[in-house]
């Protein structure tokens, strides 16, 4: 599967990373020689193979639906880059 | 006093030769004065490391004290400690200061151990160098024109230069064993599931698992009885009876089946790296373990393999530095997707806005079958041939890496040979196994190398006993890096 520059920028768009097309353009031949060592997988037979998505077949916890943290707002604003009475600022979204 | 484990030290504390006041002002005072050499620590923060060792000084004047009662630890910048700068590595978290304490920095409060200072890093985890690090690369106290390893590079680094006892890692693909054994130190990784995951800043979930690195297998012991341990906060975490490590250590290894997998004894091995393992393979013989001659036919996919996983779980895992609740942003935007993009855009390295791509390409519309379910797929077979494996023997041995320490600058440029640094590591964290790098030579350039030891699941105890006993019958885990300070 050659990957392209209209496939980095696609990529770099769902990710919100910024790319100009220079960028792009440079980032495509790192990203085309780690995808030859990536196509090495498809020489495996995987048929019949369950995937496995996580390092031990272990099934989610669950918990009483009960309150268990204190509120810390102004502990976790503090590294925030922009706050105003407790909130997060971001640019206006809504005209 | 820089010589010594964790354990002679805190022996010493107990008898009251120095107190931990005195013993951490001097290992401050060293590794600030050696990190302009080797820029192993990202931060210190001077007052609260003493205030720490003060109260370790009156809980060693009563009976409560425990083995780590007072040592200094240095950790690894990914873990967050309340009211620390934690970084990660990265400009997104330049001036993060953690709200909370990770659980196992909650584990050493409680065992009264003091936080030394936070290592350097590669950024976000993501490296075999230390070279992606926003705070610059670390250097090899073996040679200072080499790489020390990542992605726990700062932490190696700063154990194997004596700036601190003990260091902690994480590893999602070799992250602790890789830099232990290019600086020639011993690092663990547990059983995924054993150590919580709670504030460790997240890379690939499902293979991250975070550890100890020291100047011996007895020290790592010690330590990781402090990291295990059930926690609520981390859905992985597993509840597990307690492991006596640090007695169980003098086991004997009469009759321990060491499974030698020929797919890890290639020609791509330096060929002094082949000499030093055949040779620690051979001491394990006089100590009475037997070699039985494996195979793991899937291992040699496993870095395709989590090239895929890896940056598929970093891509979801990262999307949270959005610039919004905490973190760089960029100074300039016209809207807020241009503010989302600019600040990930600035925030974010090279190789993290890579992986980050390579994640979303391949969990994207068209290629998820391609990519994604394939290489879980393999993965299941990389994990079913350890099962196999761990039927005829106890534990795994085989060079950690390919070759000693590469220059500083030797793989940037070519992110695939960097990768394959990770080649004999990464399937222990596919499959969630515990593994070990430990000191076992030097080749021809003084530059150390490691032994990796993989065992079966939760069977950590073995696997350090037979690291100790080999410790015991030699000595590379004590040679020390010819560095020259003042």
């Amino acid at each position: 599967m050659p990957l392209n520059k209209q496939d980095v920028k696609k990529a770099a768009d769902l990710a919100r990373i910024a790319i100009s097309d220079d960028e792009a353009e440079a980032a495509l031949a790192p990203l085309k020689q780690v995808f030859t060592l990536i196509e090495q997988m498809q020489t495996q037979d995987t048929d019949g193979v369950e995937p496995m998505a996580h390092a031990q077949d272990i099934s989610s916890r669950l918990r009483e639906d009960i309150v268990t943290e204190t509120n810390k707002r102004e502990a976790l604003q503090a590294s925030a880059p922009a706050t105003e009475k407790g909130l997060f600022l971001v640019p206006k979204v809504i005209d | 006093m820089f010589d010594k484990t964790v354990k002679q030290l805190g022996d010493a504390l107990r008898k009251k030769e120095f107190s931990s006041t005195e013993l951490t002002q001097a290992y401050l005072e060293r590794s600030k004065s050696i990190n302009s050499k080797l820029n192993a620590f990202i931060s210190f923060d001077e007052e609260r490391t003493l205030m720490q060792a003060r109260a370790a000084d009156k809980t060693l004047a009563t009976e409560k004290s425990t083995a780590l009662t007072g040592i200094p630890i240095a950790h690894k910048d990914i873990w967050c400690a309340k009211d620390w700068v934690t970084t990660c590595g990265s400009r997104m978290l330049e001036t993060f200061r953690a709200p909370y304490n990770a659980h196992i920095i909650n584990r050493f409060n409680e065992y009264g151990a003091v936080i030394q200072g936070k290592t350097n890093m590669d950024e976000f985890a993501m490296g075999s160098s230390n070279e992606t690090s926003w705070f610059g690369n670390v250097k090899n106290p073996w040679d200072l024109t080499r790489v020390p390893g990542g992605s726990s590079g700062g932490s190696a680094a700063a154990v194997a230069a004596g700036m601190t006892p003990a260091a902690t890692g994480t590893d999602t693909g070799g992250s602790i064993r890789q830099p232990a054994a290019l600086c020639g130190v011993s690092g663990l990784k547990p059983t995924y599931g054993l150590v919580s995951r709670y504030g460790m800043i997240a890379f690939a979930s499902s293979l991250d698992q975070g550890g100890p690195m020291a100047k011996s297998a007895e020290d790592l012991a010690i330590l990781l009885e402090a990291m295990v341990g059930f926690d609520p906060n981390d859905s992985t975490s597993l509840e597990r009876p307690a492991v006596d490590y640090s007695n169980s250590i003098s086991d004997s290894i009469a009759g321990l089946r060491i499974g030698i997998p020929k797919e890890y004894f290639s020609d791509q091995i330096a060929p002094d790296v082949q000499t030093s393992i055949a040779l620690a393979l051979t001491e394990y013989q006089k100590l009475g373990a037997t070699l039985v001659d494996i195979s793991l036919p899937t291992s040699p996919l496993s870095v395709a393999a989590y090239y895929v996983i890896a940056p598929a779980e970093a891509s979801s895992n990262l999307s949270r530095f959005d610039g919004v609740r905490y973190g760089y942003r960029a100074p300039e935007y016209k809207d807020l997707t241009e503010m989302y993009s600019k600040t990930r855009a600035q925030g974010f390295g090279a190789e993290v806005r890579r992986r980050i791509l390579i994640g979303t390409y391949v969990l994207s519309h068209g290629y998820y079958d391609a990519y994604y379910i394939k290489a879980q797929k393999v993965r299941r077979l990389i994990s079913e041939d350890f099962a196999r494996a761990f039927s005829s023997c106890d534990v795994i041995m085989s060079p950690t890496t390919p070759s000693t320490a590469f220059k500083l600058g030797e793989k940037v440029s070519d992110p695939v040979q960097m990768y394959l640094s990770d080649t004999f590591t990464i399937a222990a964290n596919l499959a969630g196994l515990p593994a070990m790098s430990i000191p076992c030579g030097l080749d021809k350039n003084n530059l150390p190398v490691g032994l990796q030891l993989i065992g079966n699941y939760f069977d950590e105890a073995r696997m350090i006993a037979a690291a100790h006993q080999y410790q015991l019958a030699t000595d590379w885990h004590l040679k020390k890096p010819p560095l020259s300070i003042a």
